[in-house]
């Protein structure tokens, strides 16, 4: 693996097909990107175009029906169970929609999750945990279960649990909309400082406007296809 | 080490229902062990008390002697003579005389086993020296069941009617000198004990016996020419043989009792595999492989053994401890259990047996917890996440 030559994200020709009795509905067609390490982009479109699908490959949860999809120097097509599945655990965050937290944990042990699956010390851990929390601001709240949470603390407990074990890729699907306009804010802000301080790659999917203002990167899906890739200015953060 | 410190976070997490399941786990753990350890006390008072009252060191029986079968008992008999006189005389064995007899109790006809025991005798815990007391011409004692079933009571006079050895029927009253009671049944239950050596004239078989029992804690038993040494393990195998079949018998209620709990059990991961999707999905994307999710899911399962264990132990420790001191009052009807029992039980619980139990219902709990994850081996990670019920 070298990602200082190579780019983070590259897929060429990708397809994704799903069978639909005899024939095969296409949710991904022909589709050609390339995401460079530290982008701060975001894939938009409406409904059913595609975007949870294309970030389900790119994060070794799916594989491409065509074409080819190197993540982190990794052809996902190629991947077995086991090796996707340690690709996720050391290299790939995820933050859901719906948060995903584990209920019966603590929000410190929620966060801790991915640490003690990559076998860290005890010691380490702790120092880790701490700073993630320190980073989304819920260090007050270690002991807590998530049924106490307010939706935007959960999303920001999933964020700390996505970036905990610094990855060099988070892929964020419609994180804010489940948020209202503050807690969309809040945590876009703390995603974009996480993006500049610790050089981690942000891949979103939204139709969220909110979002859309602190893209540097903005990919439009349509019907499976991408109708347009520009270059954007950051309003917020 | 992982996996198991993630399923004890999701089992106590999980709170009511694992207590429930772990309840009613461990209602099975200490049924289990307690009905184990009451029929091993069960065997060991058995086996005891027929040592006591019956076998004492072993028995040399007459080659054709069978005990279920009464007609072989017309031609077990032999004089007593060589080395088995001279064991007798040095006090260490006793002859026993036995013949199939008529008794004709309150008009009634019945059948019944006359038995001739030397009074004097001291190798059995058996009041033969109560024979002695009387000077009735044929005395005569019987046990408490024989003498229900025949409403005799001590005075009273019984006829009995026999074959000698020559064929020749005869008959004469006995009198019931002394009623005891045991809890072996064998020696009690259609049974008129008598004098030794008035029998051996009555059947005109002087100095006969049908067997032969041997003093308890004799280091060799000698070797009798024509008897056949019965050691204590071949004169308790009915015994055993009966215990284990009683014991099969009576697990059926705490085999339910168990496939109750296992069936909780089952239940619960068939719904958390099914509610937990979602779950599994975070986990994988986080990148727990599917043979861990499945380690996860069984270690959870069998952490409800476990636990129902060491519940089990809280309160089944003092209670086994408690039965073991005091032992078990028993009611009345199970003098018909078909083998001897005492009025109280006192049973015996050893460490392989609390040990054996355990592993096995852990290793069941285990196996159980199993089964439902292996449609975690088909989940896709992407099925998972959308909490798709597949
Ligand atoms: N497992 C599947 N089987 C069949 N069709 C599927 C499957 N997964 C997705 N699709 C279809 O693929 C298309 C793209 O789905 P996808 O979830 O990627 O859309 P999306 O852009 O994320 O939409 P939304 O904004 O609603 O989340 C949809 O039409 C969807 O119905
Ligand atoms: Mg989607």
């Amino acid at each position: 693996m070298n990602t200082t030559t190579q780019p983070l994200i590259e897929l060429n020709n990708v397809v994704k097909r799903y069978p639909m009795g005899t024939t095969f509905f296409t949710a991904l067609e022909e589709i050609d990107l390339t995401v460079e390490k530290g982008e701060f982009t975001g894939i938009v479109g409406p409904s059913g175009s595609g975007k949870t699908t294309l970030l389900n490959i790119i994060g070794s949860l799916d594989s491409p029906t065509e074409g080819s999809a190197r993540v982190l120097g990794n052809f996902i097509e190629k991947l077995s169970h086991k090796a996707a599945a340690s690709l996720r655990n050391h290299h790939l965050g995820f933050i859901f929609q719906t948060y995903n937290l584990l209920p019966v944990y603590t929000v410190y042990e929620n966060v801790e999750f991915p640490l003690l699956l990559l076998g860290l010390s005890a010691d380490e851990r702790k120092k880790m945990v701490m700073d993630a929390l320190e980073w989304v601001g819920l260090t007050d709240k270690i002991k807590s279960r998530p049924a106490q949470l307010s939706g935007g603390e959960s999303q920001r407990v999933a964020i700390a649990r996505a970036v905990v074990k610094k990855p060099e890729l988070v892929l964020a699907d419609e994180p804010t909309a489940n948020l209202d306009a503050e807690n969309s804010h809040h945590i876009l802000k703390a995603m974009v400082r996480l993006n500049q301080e610790l050089g981690t790659t942000y891949l979103f999917s939204t139709h969220d406007e909110k979002v859309i203002q602190y893209l540097r990167r903005k990919i439009t899906l349509l019907d499976g296809k991408i109708a347009t890739d520009e270059v954007m200015t950051p309003q917020g953060g | 080490m992982l996996l198991f410190k993630l399923a004890f976070r999701n089992v106590i997490g999980a709170g009511l229902r694992t207590w429930l399941n772990v309840i009613v786990l461990s209602l099975s753990f200490v049924t289990i062990i307690a009905m184990q350890g009451l029929y091993k006390g069960m065997q060991y008072q058995a086996e005891d008390a027929m040592m006591q009252v019956e076998y004492a060191g072993g028995q040399y029986w007459h080659p054709a002697y069978d005990p279920y079968d009464p007609f072989t008992l017309e031609d077990s008999h032999q004089p007593v003579s060589g080395a088995a006189q001279r064991a007798v005389a040095a006090g260490d064995a006793i002859p026993i005389l036995f013949t199939q007899a008529t008794i004709y109790p309150q008009g009634r006809v019945s059948s019944a086993l006359l038995k001739g025991i030397p009074p004097e005798q001291e190798i059995m815990e058996f009041p033969s020296e109560q024979l002695l007391q009387s000077d009735h011409a044929l005395p005569a004692i019987v046990g408490t069941r024989m003498a229900k079933s025949n409403r005799l009571a001590v005075g009273d006079y019984l006829t009995v009617r026999w074959r000698d050895a020559n064929g020749t029927f005869d008959a004469q009253d006995v009198q019931i000198v002394h009623v005891f009671s045991t809890i072996v049944s064998s020696v009690d239950a259609g049974q008129i004990w008598v004098p030794l050596e008035r029998l051996q004239s009555m059947l005109k078989m002087p100095n006969e016996a049908t067997l032969l029992t041997l003093r308890q804690g004799l280091t060799d038993p000698p070797v009798l020419p024509g008897w056949d040494y019965k050691g204590l393990d071949i004169l308790m195998a009915d015994l055993r043989e009966m215990v284990t079949s009683k014991q099969v018998g009576g697990s059926i209620m705490y085999l339910l009792l168990l496939f109750l709990a296992l069936l909780a059990i089952f239940d619960t991961q068939v719904l958390s595999i099914w509610r937990r999707k979602k779950e599994m999905g975070t986990l994988m994307a986080m990148g727990l492989t599917r043979r861990q999710l499945i380690g996860l899911f069984t270690i959870e399962g069998g952490m409800y053994g476990v636990l129902a264990a060491l519940l089990g132990a809280l309160y089944g420790t003092p209670l086994i401890v408690w039965f073991a001191t005091h032992g078990w009052e028993m009611p009345e009807m199970v003098d018909d259990f078909g083998f001897a029992i005492a009025s109280k039980l006192v049973p015996s619980y050893s460490f392989f047996l609390v040990l054996g139990s355990t592993l096995l219902v852990l290793a069941t709990v285990t196996i159980v917890s199993y089964l439902p994850t292996r449609r975690i081996a088909k989940l896709e990670p992407t099925d998972a996440l959308r909490g798709k019920l597949t």
